[in-house]
């Protein structure tokens, strides 16, 4: 008997003839006519309307036909709620069947069918299937609790059926544990505080012990949830992890990869020196490798996660390199892949043999994987220092070749070895000025202008070749024309005598016929910047940049750290956390790798959180603050591409480039600090003191392309009892690329933890992104108060009265000042010039200031005319501050 | 877990259409439809996002099978599943294809009931299935009390690859070793990289529960002092003749803690034909052939082939069914051909020259040529020059020195191996 023919009824008045089959008096006519419509069902015919007739065939002992009405229900029983009513007295009855493959079947399916009233009658069965004698009941009870929930949570609770569902955690058999741990597990994710699943060292023997005896896929769940388990110290650690390995032999490969999470995990906690962790390192690499001669999908699985292993642990696969080498007949999503990894093996031990590769590589077929392998040539050559000159010499190889696409990416990536090298290898620019007229993306385009902009004074037309690029300006993307307008400005700041009509070309065209605000603005601030002070304009456009590292294109850390938390899941193949993919409210806490208890800190008291609805709007910020657009001018020399790590000093060397322009920040100390920038969100700022109150001035940039709410801040305890006195001001959503400054008064009167350093604030910010930490040493200055001015006799008897042990001596070196100035500069941190004298010559000076803690410190300060060095005692009952009172002294003396 | 599962024809119908979760919605079978099956380029990714639901499929000659999620699965286990699903199917109703497909879509649904809870994948051994979801209707409803709790048990219990009371009036068992041997190797005939990939595959026909322990010599030394190799104790066996292992991988009857502790493999074996065990080894490759080959552009119609092929062996051994085959270039219009041995023929359908010879001593060589005339074409792209691979059978296994036992049982005993070199 064959099947197929359900599939061929086409003809009209269909459903008429199946609801007349459907109510035939043969059994055998109404199976065939069930089965006719699940056919029709499946290709997605609408038949809802034989709801009634369906149900109807529901009372038979005949399984078969049975599974077939259940599989209708399970479909269109939302659509018909009232009519899904008629078939609860059929599960009912089902649940007492005295056949356990029929009281399984009735729980599993009354789970399926999310209508309210019927979940109502679902609760006794459930109860009692929980508790069945029959293994195979439990286990599809245990399931059913998570349908449940997922269908109505509060009744599940109320129900008390997550209790049921723990006491099978301890069931003799160990598919009933499985799936236990795996409705937990499913459940525990959407109540991430509840300690849920309860996982203490009874339970985790328990699930290791039916870890050997459950089938595969139990083996996964329990593998899954014992990754979220935090072993209470390393022996714990290394018990589980004996135990877990034997798993790394599975055919399965995702055992075995949930077992490499599971060991990824918990090396963390393992003492770095034992013989077990470098034991359990070696252990991890073969199986890694096995599983790249698996099916092509699960290589592809398999490789993205070792990508991230990589990164994390290189030294688990350094060795390996040549099984990532491409094989013809892999597909090409694995081809790419290999590649990449190839990359981030790359040492100077293996580069000839990966060299050799590559450029075997570039001759293939395939246009993207040629692309991606002469891209990776430049990657080792930037991480590889050794290699560069090799790779150089491959690539004019490659661009020898003339075949485009080959060459414009061979020129794009050149230009960052430019970066990483500068003044090395200018002597092929000729060679790539020949191909000029065959580039014609974007990428390349932009890439060799800016190669002739950066090196005008070494070629002799490079005049001529701009201006080629200028005769279709207004047609070329945004990036060719922002390049071309740096470009030619730099050329102009070489050679200004000859192209000066070139420039102001460019710069009326950049100006007056573009309607793009980046190419104007770009364009209006080249134009007052050479009007005003061609001096330094040459140093802004023709600073030093920073050099590029292979850092560019790793994962960010704690990325990778929560990634590697989600080996295995679809998290590790997008390389993203599950909250970028997942909606509501499944798995989108984070995961962290487990710390080392010695280093974990408690965080204090509740998070601050912002309050009320968000106000108006307090100003538009439709102009960036500066800072933001000098950061952008000096982007636009490195060519998008090229990511900068060192961005924080980058803004600095900017403000002070420009010094007296930013007059925003009224405060004692002028280092603007890049505290954190992370998924897309940039904080920025400094503390200050004015007017007696101590605040944190910072500046948010949110560089994603969401907007950012919920902003709250708090601070872990520290040395002065810092916390924030109000809620953090941001009241508005953060636009993408909009820039808000708030400024957080603080006061000292939270709880004290000695900190070290002494001065070192470690500060958690949330938005609904996520929670960012960082910590930032915090100027002792702001702590100096108004009223630590001392009493000239008081300060002698004080002098007298604190131990000479207590006194330190330091150095002030290189400071050019007279004694009135310095007192002046002093003064205005609060530091207090009690007394001057004459001695021999020297000026002495006799200062005093007093901590926001009460605590007072006395100052000598010798300076001796012609002597840069200057000399500081220090007098102090709790001597530990001084050192960060010197720090002060220097920092303010030298600004 | 997963959401959804859809098997569609090549053209993107759909076939069969599960769905698991209430966030997967009937477009989403569209969806997969569009971007994927009906996309005019290559598959660039098994796993594809589209609108936040994430798609896993695998193709099995023209059928393809989707799973579904929009939530962040375990990605290799739901690759697994599918691989096993189809091999559920394959055990129940042979090949792969859309009329078998369709005649079996009940037996399907109802295999997809079982063996997929709420997105769970659930116990999915042939062996157990086959007890209570059968092609004549289910058993349940005849089968005695006794019957029903042994097939509960089987579903859920440790052993639940194999049913009890099987019987067989004659105990056999057999064993293939397969070997797999990729090297790479550089335009000047240098060994790059080489390594064996083994599979051992057993048939098994045997009565009631049997214990059976595989060893090969003494016991399997996983390499210990070498590269990233790992062990623990494999140092005891030292002074014997041993087998480098990189790594191994068991089916999942094998006890892995006792492979772990004592490295010895014990198992109650499924019934019927399964994969017991995957090996691979980097050490110590004594290729059994080389094969040289030599290629003449002449002009732009005309490409001279020439294959020298050194058997490696001992010259008491015999290799048997030897089979190389030779790529030629998608615009190949004629060939002809020239062996010292075996009869060699080119397939048009399969853009490649296939040269058979029956017997090969070692120590020795043959040689063929073959001179390919081509149409000429404005295709600027290359031709690829996909590597020549070569099939045979040789009764010893070529990596391994002395050959696997089995503990207490007779059997037959057959390698075969697969090589490849570059064109």
């Amino acid at each position: 008997m064959t099947d197929s023919k359900y599939f061929t009824t086409n003809k009209k008045g269909e459903i008429f003839e199946l609801k007349a089959e459907l109510n035939n008096e043969k059994k055998e006519k109404r199976k065939e006519a069930v089965k006719k419509v699940i056919a029709a069902m499946t290709v997605g015919k609408d038949v809802s309307s034989l709801f009634p007739d369906v149900v109807n065939c529901m009372q038979t002992d005949n399984l078969e036909l049975k599974k077939l009405v259940y599989l209708y229900l399970m479909n269109y029983a939302k659509s018909q709620p009232d009519m899904a009513i008629m078939a609860v007295n059929s599960f009912v009855k089902d649940c007492e069947d005295p056949n356990p493959l029929i009281r399984a079947l009735a729980v599993r399916t009354m789970g399926c069918i999310r209508v309210d009233k019927i979940t109502e009658y679902l609760c006794e069965p459930l109860r009692k299937c929980l508790k069945d004698e029959d293994p195979y009941v439990r286990k599809t009870a245990a399931v059913c609790v998570a349908k449940l929930h997922d269908i109505n949570a509060q009744m599940v609770e109320d129900q008390g059926f997550l209790d049921s569902l723990r006491d099978l955690i301890a069931d003799s058999n160990p598919m009933v544990v499985a799936n236990a741990v795996a409705a937990l597990s499913e459940i525990s994710e959407s109540h991430p505080n509840s300690n849920l699943l309860d996982l203490n060292p009874q339970n985790i023997n328990k699930l290791l012990t039916a870890l050997n005896e459950c089938t595969e896929w139990g083996q996964i769940f329990i593998l899954d949830c014992l990754s979220n388990y935090n072993p209470k110290d390393e022996r714990e650690a290394q018990s589980i992890c004996e135990r877990v390995t034997p798993r790394l032999s599975h055919a399965n490969s995702a055992v075995v990869l949930s077992a490499v999470k599971v060991l990824m995990k918990f090396l963390e906690l393992l003492p770095k020196d034992s013989d077990y962790y470098n034991t359990l390192l070696k252990k991890l690499s073969p199986p890694l490798v096995t599983l790249l001669s698996g099916e092509p999908e699960v290589q592809y699985v398999a490789l993205r996660n070792i990508n991230l292993i990589v990164q994390k642990r290189p030294e688990i696969l350094k060795q390996e390199i040549k099984v990532f080498f491409v094989k013809y007949n892999d597909p090409i999503y694995v081809k790419l892949e290999k590649l990449d990894i190839m990359i981030r093996l790359a040492s100077q031990a293996n580069i000839a043999q990966v060299l050799a590769e590559l450029k075997e590589y570039a001759t293939e077929v395939d246009v993207d994987f040629v692309r991606k392998a002469v891209r990776a040539i430049g990657r080792c050559a930037i991480k590889v220092e050794q290699s560069a000159e090799r790779c150089v010499s491959t690539l004019l190889d490659l661009i020898q070749t003339k075949v485009n696409y080959v060459v414009q990416e061979a020129i794009v990536v050149i230009r960052d070895i430019f970066r990483k090298y500068p003044n090395k290898y200018e002597s092929i620019i000729a060679t790539l000025c020949e191909n000029l007229d065959s580039l014609d993306e974007p990428d390349a385009r932009a890439a060799m202008i800016w190669i002739v902009g950066e090196y005008a004074e070494r070629i002799d037309n490079a005049d001529e070749l701009l201006e080629s690029f200028l005769e279709g300006f207004h047609d070329e993307s945004t990036q060719v024309q922002l390049t071309l307008l740096t470009a030619i400005v730099k050329l102009f700041l070489k050679k200004p005598s000859e192209t000066q009509e070139l420039v102001q070309q460019v710069l009326s065209l950049a100006t007056q016929d573009s309607d793009n605000p980046d190419l104007r603005d770009r364009g209006y601030i080249y134009w007052r910047l050479l009007s005003t002070d061609p001096v330094t304009a040459k140093e802004v456009v023709l600073s030093e940049k920073p050099l590029i590292s292979e850092e560019t294109d790793l994962i960010e850390p704690t990325l990778l750290d929560e990634l590697i938390c989600h080996i295995g899941s679809l998290a590790s193949v997008y390389h993203k956390p599950p909250s970028a993919f997942v909606e509501g409210s499944h798995g989108v806490h984070r995961k962290h790798l487990p710390v080392q208890h010695s280093r974990s800190f408690e965080w204090a008291a509740s998070l601050l959180l912002v309050s009320g609805p968000a106000a108006a709007m307090d100003q538009p910020h439709v102009i960036p603050s500066q800072g933001d657009l000098l950061g952008d001018l000096l982007n636009l020399d490195l060519g998008p591409p090229v990511n900068v790590p060192q961005i924080s000093s980058m803004q600095m060397g900017a403000v002070d480039l420009l010094g007296g322009g930013l007059d925003s920040l009224v405060s004692l100390n002028t280092h603007i600090l890049l505290l954190m920038k992370a998924k897309g969100l940039e904080i920025s700022g400094t503390f200050s003191r004015r007017q007696g109150h101590m605040y944190m001035d910072m500046t948010f940039t949110n560089k994603a392309l969401q907007h950012m709410t919920d902003f709250a801040v708090q601070f872990n305890k520290n040395s002065f009892g810092m916390i924030p006195t109000s809620p953090l001001p941001v009241h508005t959503p953060l636009m993408p690329s909009q820039t808000i400054e708030v400024s957080l008064p603080i006061n000292t009167i939270g709880p004290v933890m000695k900190m070290d350093p002494l001065n070192n604030l470690q500060v958690a910010v949330k938005n609904n992104i996520d929670v960012f930490y960082f910590s930032v040493l915090i100027p002792l200055n702001i702590f100096f108060v108004e009223d630590g001015k001392m009493e000239r006799q008081v300060f002698l008897a004080t002098w007298k009265d604190i131990p000479n042990e207590n006194e330190l001596q330091y150095q002030i070196k290189e400071c050019h000042l007279n004694a009135d100035t310095v007192s002046g500069k002093l003064q205005g941190n609060n530091i207090f010039t009690i007394a001057k004298r004459n001695v021999e010559g020297q000026d002495m000076l006799y200062q005093s200031l007093k901590l926001t803690n009460g605590i007072w410190i006395l100052a000598e300060l010798r300076i001796q005319p012609g002597n840069p060095n200057y000399t500081l005692s220090l007098k102090c009952r709790a001597p530990e501050v001084s050192q960060y009172v010197y720090q002060t002294y220097d920092s303010v003396l030298k600004t | 877990m997963i959401g959804g599962l859809f098997i569609y024809n090549h053209k993107g119908e759909v076939l069969i259409s599960r769905v698991y979760r209430d966030d997967i919605g009937r477009n989403a079978v569209d969806a997969f439809r569009v971007n994927v099956i009906h996309a005019r380029q290559q598959v660039r990714s098994p796993v594809t996002n589209i609108a936040r639901t994430s798609f896993f499929h695998v193709k099995r000659s023209n059928i393809w099978l989707a799973a579904v999620t929009k939530q962040n699965v375990n990605a290799a286990m739901v690759f697994e599943f599918l691989y096993k699903m189809c091999d559920v199917m394959t055990a129940y109703f042979g090949k792969i294809s859309e009329e078998n497909i369709k005649n079996n879509f009940v037996l399907i649904y109802e295999l997809l009931d079982e063996i997929l809870d709420f997105g769970y994948p659930q116990n999915s051994e042939t062996g157990a299935l086959k007890t209570f979801i059968t092609q004549q209707g289910i058993k349940g409803q005849v089968s005695t009390k006794e019957e029903q709790s042994q097939i509960t048990s089987q579903v859920t219990g440790q052993i639940g690859w194999r049913r009890e009371g099987i019987k067989y009036r004659r105990n056999e068992l057999f064993l293939d070793v397969l070997e797999s041997v990729n090297l790479l190797m550089s335009p000047q005939g240098q060994v790059l990289s080489a390594h064996v990939s083994g599979r051992v595959v057993m048939k098994s026909y045997l009565s009631g529960m049997p214990e059976c322990k595989f060893g090969m010599n003494d016991k399997i030394v996983i390499d210990k002092q070498g590269k990233g190799g790992a062990s623990d104790d494999a140092g005891k066996s030292s002074g014997k003749q041993s087998i480098a292992i990189d790594d191994c991988t068991f089916h999942q009857c094998v006890r892995l803690s006792k492979f772990d502790s004592e490295r010895s493999i014990s198992f109650i074996p499924p019934d019927g034909e399964y994969e017991l065990m995957r090996y691979r080894t980097t050490k110590d490759i004594i290729l059994p052939f080389r094969v040289i080959p030599l290629v003449r552009e002449v002009g732009r119609t005309k490409l001279e082939v020439k294959v020298v092929i050194k058997s490696n062996f001992k010259p008491s051994l015999l290799a048997q069914k030897i089979e190389v085959r030779i790529p030629t270039p998608l615009n190949t219009s004629g060939v002809q051909v020239i062996c010292m041995k075996g009869k060699a023929k080119y397939k048009a359908s399969e853009n490649a020259i296939v040269w058979k010879i029956k017997r090969m001593a070692g120590m020795k060589e043959s040689q063929i040529s073959a001179e390919i005339e081509l149409l000429p074409t404005n295709d600027k792209k290359k031709w690829a020059r996909p590597p020549i691979s070569m099939n045979f059978e040789v009764p010893f296994s070529p990596s391994v020195s002395k050959g696997p036992h089995l503990e207490g049982l007779g059997f037959k005993f057959n390698v075969g191996a697969h090589a490849k070199t570059p064109l």
